[in-house]
């Protein structure tokens, strides 16, 4: 790129950082005037969860939540349909193998804590499956051609479980219940430990199909890997 | 109050770096990296605004936008690459049907190793630009 044009880029932007500051330092010396978080902790004791992060995430917001399941879903889909993933890594050598084979395990058990832990502390299906993720990239790069994910059929049930069970669940309560995605109380708890359970599972699928990046590749090369990884 | 504030102005900051970048370079992995830059800057102001002076817990709306949003970057980033790695690919491919009339195909390296086998012409897509 030109020099000189370069050089007015950087002006520019410079001088909309400044606005931006500027705007933002006014902003907070001013009155903050009324805001959600006093109304999202009065709520907090109906909403089935005792952490207000996790409240908003799955109660207040829970809209917000299905159509970001949906983008994750959208992005895998179109990921996978730029065709058959670009093939795996070499087969890891012992230090990689040993290493994947303990932190595998230690990554599920601790995203499993992660889910449950959400409900009244910092944690939830974000990080949970965010962990999922990356034990899936740990594995794919220890030479598992999958990132340990089944076949290509049980992962498209994979990667839809999350959004596929939040809108399920968000139906029946607008048929049976008080409406879309309005947990009675008595249920919110175990409604969204479901949901979040779900939405888990399917962002750590996600994330770790999309390392592969492309269409999962076939059972038969994966097996050998898994049996070169077992070794 | 002071602290909210060195905290979201630099992350306005970030977002105007990554502004920069994402203008001037012409890579697009350049471009990506720099459009995440962005991404983080508006966490990090999201997080700044979330701060209670008062001594409160914190704003916990923000804090689940940006839960959400962290996920969102991060697949969406994910399908960038893919693209991108898909083009690199092609143009590695055109440019090589180009330099070998005869047809015959040359060893892919890709497979082998994983990563994408730098070309000669056009493709610098993956490659860090000598500026």
């Amino acid at each position: 790129m030109n020099r000189d044009l370069s050089l007015l880029i950087g002006i520019l932007v410079s001088l909309l950082a400044l606005l931006l500051i500027w705007i933002f330092y006014t902003t907070l010396a001013a009155d903050p005037g009324p805001r959600l978080a006093p109304l999202a902790l009065e709520q907090l004791p109906n909403s089935g969860v005792s952490h207000p992060v996790t409240a908003v995430l799955l109660n207040y917001r829970a809209y917000d939540t299905l159509l970001e399941l949906a983008v994750l879903l959208a992005a895998i889909l179109g990921i996978w349909s730029l065709g058959p993933a670009p093939s795996g890594f070499q087969p890891a050598g012992p230090a990689l193998t040993v290493l994947a084979n303990w932190i595998v395990p230690l990554a599920i058990i601790t995203g499993g804590y992660l889910l449950w832990v959400g409900g009244h502390a910092p944690g939830g299906a974000f990080q949970a499956g965010a962990l999922l993720g990356s034990a899936g990239v740990i594995l794919r790069l220890a030479g598992h051609e999958r990132a340990g994910l089944p076949n290509e059929a049980a992962q498209r049930w994979l990667v839809v479980a999350g959004v596929g069970l939040f809108l399920l669940v968000g139906l029946l309560l607008a048929v049976f219940g008080a409406g879309f995605l309005t947990y009675p109380k008595a249920s919110a708890k175990w409604l969204i430990l479901l949901i979040e359970t779900a939405a888990t599972i399917a962002i750590g699928s996600t994330l770790a199909a999309a390392y592969v990046g492309g269409r999962p590749p076939l059972a038969q090369s994966t097996s050998a890997a898994s049996k070169d990884l077992g070794a | 109050m002071t602290a909210a504030f060195l905290y979201g102005a630099a992350g306005l900051l970030l977002f105007a770096l990554g502004l920069w970048s994402l203008l001037v370079h012409e890579p697009l992995l350049r471009k990506l990296i720099a459009f995440n830059i962005m991404g983080s800057g508006v966490f990090h102001l999201f997080i700044a605004v979330a701060h209670r002076s008062d001594g409160s817990s914190p704003d916990p709306v923000p804090h689940a936008l940006v839960l959400t949003g962290i996920v969102v970057a991060v697949s969406a980033t994910a399908l960038a690459l893919a693209l991108n790695s898909r083009l690199e690919e092609a143009d590695a491919k055109a440019s090589s049907s180009k330099t070998t009339p005869s047809g015959a195909p040359e060893p892919n390296t890709t497979a082998r190793t994983g990563l994408p086998k730098p070309s000669s012409n056009g493709a610098n897509r993956l490659r860090w630009p000598s500026r």
